[in-house]
């Protein structure tokens, strides 16, 4: 059997997208290991209740990984919301909304009725998009 | 690493993404990257390839045509939804990115099949289509079809 068992996310700043997912949304460290000798750290946070997945941060690498010119178009990209989508689900959309947004998360746009479900989105200080679902059974009738 | 600047036109392109029922304006986009209006719409342009007056226009028409096959409402009232005040000028912009009247692109789809199950900002992101002037080639009214899913088989 195969799973997924982590997803990942560039970002500029790392110090910057952990408070942000730790203090802003509330997620948790699952992994934090730092290898000097390369400079890095392998850093995973998610939702409490939900340690068998996670979302593992990386800031955009620069030389020797990646070319300079390669590194700065990344940082662009994600910057201009082409980094990819998370896509998270929850039982109580609103509540999850009222309970992010008092703890200063921006959202995109407030919850709103889908045919699917109930969803609404928001993105991380990088600029990567977390779409949040309430998964309701299937109505055309919602939304409308 | 710093973060670029275009992040801060990122803010403006959401806002039309998720506002846009609201009456915004440039200006409300321009706000929202923090930049003067004149030079906001000069480097929205540079970074996503079209001015942002056109980014928003397209928002609301690709949201229209969502509402057209997803719901039975009048168009006047998908119209005012949508955050456009002006029939008129909806069904003239309608008619030029999409080829055909808001009814017409309405009964092109089969009720069943009108609705693409996947999440609201794909249908977004991928549904919305490029502005046209009056000058090009007539768009194809109906140029794509659902397949392959279970959903779409039952």
């Amino acid at each position: 059997m195969i799973r997924i068992a982590n997803a990942q996310f560039w970002v500029h700043d790392l110090d910057e997208a952990l408070s942000f997912y730790t203090r802003t949304v509330g997620w948790e460290v699952q992994s934090d290991v730092t290898v000097d000798e390369w400079s890095f750290r392998w850093l995973v946070v998610g939702p409490p209740g939900q340690p068998d997945v996670g979302l593992v941060l990386m800031p955009v690498p620069g030389p020797p990984m990646l070319d300079a010119e390669s590194s700065a178009q990344l940082a662009e990209l994600v910057a201009k919301g082409a980094g990819g989508t998370l896509f998270l689900e929850t039982d109580d959309c609103r509540a999850a909304y009222d309970e992010l947004a008092a703890r200063g998360v921006v959202f995109n746009d407030p919850p709103t009725e889908q045919p699917y479900g109930i969803d609404t989105s928001f993105r991380d200080p990088s600029g990567n998009n977390i779409r949040l679902t309430q998964v309701l059974e299937f109505s055309m009738e919602r939304g409308r | 690493m710093v973060v670029p600047p275009v992040r801060h036109l990122l803010r403006a392109k959401d806002l039309a993404d998720g506002r846009y029922f609201e009456p915004l304006t440039v200006a409300d986009l321009a706000h929202a990257a923090g930049l003067s209006p004149a030079h906001f719409s000069r480097e929205f342009r540079r970074a996503f390839g079209e001015p942002p007056h056109q980014y928003l226009l397209t928002r609301r028409l690709e949201r229209a045509a969502a509402l057209l096959r997803n719901t039975d409402r009048p168009v006047t009232e998908i119209c005012i939804a949508v955050g456009l005040s002006s029939l008129g000028s909806f069904t003239s912009s309608f008619g030029r990115v999409y080829g055909t009247t808001p009814l017409s692109y309405r009964s092109s789809f089969p009720p069943a099949r009108r609705h693409i199950r996947v999440p609201n900002c794909i249908a977004q992101a991928y549904g919305r289509r490029e502005n046209r002037t009056f000058g090009e080639a007539k768009p194809e009214a109906a140029p794509y079809r659902l397949r392959g899913t279970k959903e779409d088989d039952s």
